[in-house]
């Protein structure tokens, strides 16, 4: 810890005694890192986000919707079906007293919410309503909903075919599922797949769990200090980041562990309090909501822009679709796999229909967005991609000053929230990113560390480079993972309508019963 | 009938006076057997990093077994060496409602406890365990100070 102090208070001491000169040097150093960078990651980008020949529509966001429509459908709305059965399981209501002391199905769920929630409940849906307008919320609220089956699907899955270990450690995730869910119904190619995602899942653990929070971290923290290089920001982060990861100082995890779900407590509260205070706009906001759903109101892009932002920024938030969630939810203790999916549809309810929702509708309600007075349509920026806000804030800086115009104190509460959420987003993304290394390259303490090294690069990287090219990678690399996931789940949602089956006829038939009354 | 006393451990001296108060009460009815159990605090709701709920359950069977070697089998053996028929559990979760479940689980007629070992802020807030226990406990229970 005292290494630690020392390395924060040198960084400080550094960023603090830099001469004009120097920091304008060290712009220098972040408009390379930038340059490099996006031109690096410009061509899978541009695969990932490749629009419907002779549309503007990405065909990746259609991938996410439809396969989330396909799953509702296939499992008959299983989202709505089983949610109070979630909320019992959660209670622990059918946990067997003689396994306390295992991960609960509380515990998965919470573990694997502090990796979702995070900056995509704070910045990406500023970023959303930014560029598509209040409608986008409609959208990512859809997507929510839908999502939930998706998300179901995946951690079913990740229970069932997980690693167990002699020593009783579990490795759970796609990649397993992949490869020992196709070698069971005896298809081809499996071991190809899990191999694929799990060189999609690294890029998405330096991408969207990485980059992106480190780069947002630097733009909430210079709001309010001035603006300074990111790359000290990045070290900084690094260092933290470096001392749980490699150092095992797990004093430093277990604290934002704790807080973080204090700060979510936090955040939704502040939320509410502001659509309280403002309770006769939230009509109006609803409306700007739906009307904006469907005509964009003068959005780039119109309805279709609403839509595109509202989808992407949905599944960046919750990861339905994506895979990760199952790594992280494969540890509960359960002889049932089914009763972690039926835990997970909760993970996209909170998230994105609850977190996202009062992020959006702080934003719309404190009228940060402008308005053109003549059309009652939204003014665009002079690029004219994104909606001119007030202060010409976007991201992080949207929600805060939209929180600040209510709160005046909140940006600083803010700004704590955003440091710890993409702190204990990194450290679960490195997780993901982790198994997803050891699952192709072994593992091993040199394997492991090499991961553990590069993934912190990343962070000074992602500090250092401007969100246009960070945001575009993170999203590729994390709808990347979606592609090859639900490709495969495709074909092993029958093995998870199978488990449904059984669960639910001995549901009924009293042979799964309570142990709580 | 062969009565059932329960003996709540906590591993520290209260404990070890509990111990004692109990084998006293044992020696003076015919037909007495005695079960030493030691809950580990635990509960379902606490929030753990991907790491920890991956080392979980190896994590469990090192406190179950630590609990069993330092705690209960030295108390059962104390006990079985001065002629009583005793026997130990190690369970995780809330101590009192753990406590009190496995007394009835197991038929105990009533359960022996030390008196909290010390006071702090949460102690204040909360109340002990033991005042947890001797709150919402089925069967009768002694607390030896």
């Amino acid at each position: 810890m005292k290494n630690i102090s020392k390395f924060w208070l040198t960084s400080t001491v550094a960023a603090m005694a830099s001469s004009p000169l120097a920091a304008q040097e060290a712009m220098g150093i972040d408009e390379k890192v930038n340059q490099v960078f996006a031109n690096l990651t410009g061509p899978f980008v541009g695969l990932i986000f490749a629009p419907f020949p002779g549309t503007s529509f990405p065909w990746i966001v259609m991938w996410l919707v439809v396969a989330a429509t396909i799953f509702t459908l296939y499992f008959g709305f299983v989202q709505f079906r089983f949610f109070k059965h979630a909320i019992q399981l959660v209670k622990g209501d059918y946990s067997d007293p003689n396994d306390a002391g295992e991960v609960s199905h509380f515990q998965a769920l919470a573990t694997a919410l502090s990796g979702t929630v995070g900056l995509g409940n704070i910045a990406g849906v500023a970023v959303a309503v930014g560029i598509g307008g209040p409608g986008a919320t409609f959208w990512m609220i859809l997507a929510g909903l839908l999502g939930m089956a998706s998300k179901f699907t995946e951690c079913t899955l990740g229970v069932k075919y997980r690693n167990e270990y002699p020593d009783g450690s579990v490795s759970g995730g796609p990649m397993y599922y992949i490869s020992k869910g196709f070698k069971e119904l005896g298809l081809p190619g499996g071991k190809f797949l899990a191999v694929l995602f799990s060189i999609f899942c690294i890029l998405g653990a330096l991408g969207g769990g990485n980059m992106f929070q480190a780069n947002q971290a630097h733009a909430q923290i210079s709001g309010i200090v001035g603006d300074y290089p990111g790359w000290i920001t990045g070290i900084i982060f690094a260092g933290a980041v470096f001392a749980v990861i490699v150092g095992g100082i797990k004093s430093i995890a277990n604290v934002t562990e704790k807080v973080v779900p204090f700060m979510g407590i936090l955040y939704v509260g502040a939320a509410l309090i502001i659509l309280i205070v403002n309770y006769d706009m939230i009509g109006w906001a609803f409306g700007q909501i739906f009307t904006g759903a469907f005509t964009g109101l003068g959005v780039a892009g119109g309805f279709v822009g609403a839509l595109i932002q509202g989808f992407k920024r949905a599944a960046f938030s919750n990861e339905a679709g994506v895979g990760s969630a199952a790594i992280a939810h494969s540890a509960v203790r359960t002889k049932e796999p089914i009763t972690e999916g039926f835990v997970s549809l909760l993970e996209p309810l909170i998230d994105t229909v609850v977190i996202c929702t009062m992020t959006a509708l702080v934003i719309v309600i404190s009228q940060q967005l402008i308005v053109d007075p003549t059309t009652g349509n939204y003014l665009l920026t002079e690029a004219g991609n994104a909606i001119s806000t007030v202060d010409g804030n976007t991201g992080v800086s949207l929600t805060s000053a939209a929180f600040g115009s209510s709160i005046s104190w909140f940006p600083y509460v803010l700004a704590i929230a955003v440091v710890l959420f993409a702190f204990s987003t990194m450290i679960s993304w490195s997780y993901y990113g982790l198994k997803s290394w050891t699952y192709l390259f072994g593992e091993g303490k040199t394997s492991e560390l090499t991961f553990k090294i590069i993934f912190c690069i990343f962070i000074v990287i992602g500090a250092a480079a401007s969100l246009g090219p960070v945001i575009d990678f993170s999203d590729a690399a994390i709808f990347a993972m979606a592609v090859v996931n639900i490709f495969c789940l495709y074909f092993l949602m029958k093995v998870v309508k199978k488990e449904l089956f059984s669960y639910t006829s001995r549901l009924k038939s009293g042979e799964i019963k309570k142990f709580t009354h | 009938m062969t009565v059932k006393i329960v003996i709540g451990l906590d591993g520290t001296d209260t404990g070890e006076r509990a111990l004692a108060f109990a084998k006293d009460l044992a020696s003076k009815i015919d037909a007495c057997e005695l079960l030493a159990i030691y809950v580990i605090e635990w509960s379902p709701f606490t929030f753990q990093t991907p790491e920890e709920n991956e080392q979980r359950h190896k994590r469990r069977e090192e406190e179950i077994a630590l609990a069993m070697a330092r705690i209960v089998e030295p108390a059962v053996a104390a006990l079985q060496e001065a002629g009583f028929k005793a026997s130990g559990l190690v369970r995780h979760g809330d101590v009192a409602e753990t406590l009190n479940k496995l007394t009835v689980e197991n038929g105990g007629s009533q359960i022996i406890v030390g008196r909290a070992s010390s006071d702090g802020f949460a102690k204040r807030i909360f109340g002990s365990s033991t005042q947890n226990l001797v709150m919402h406990a089925d069967v009768p229970v002694t607390v030896v100070g």
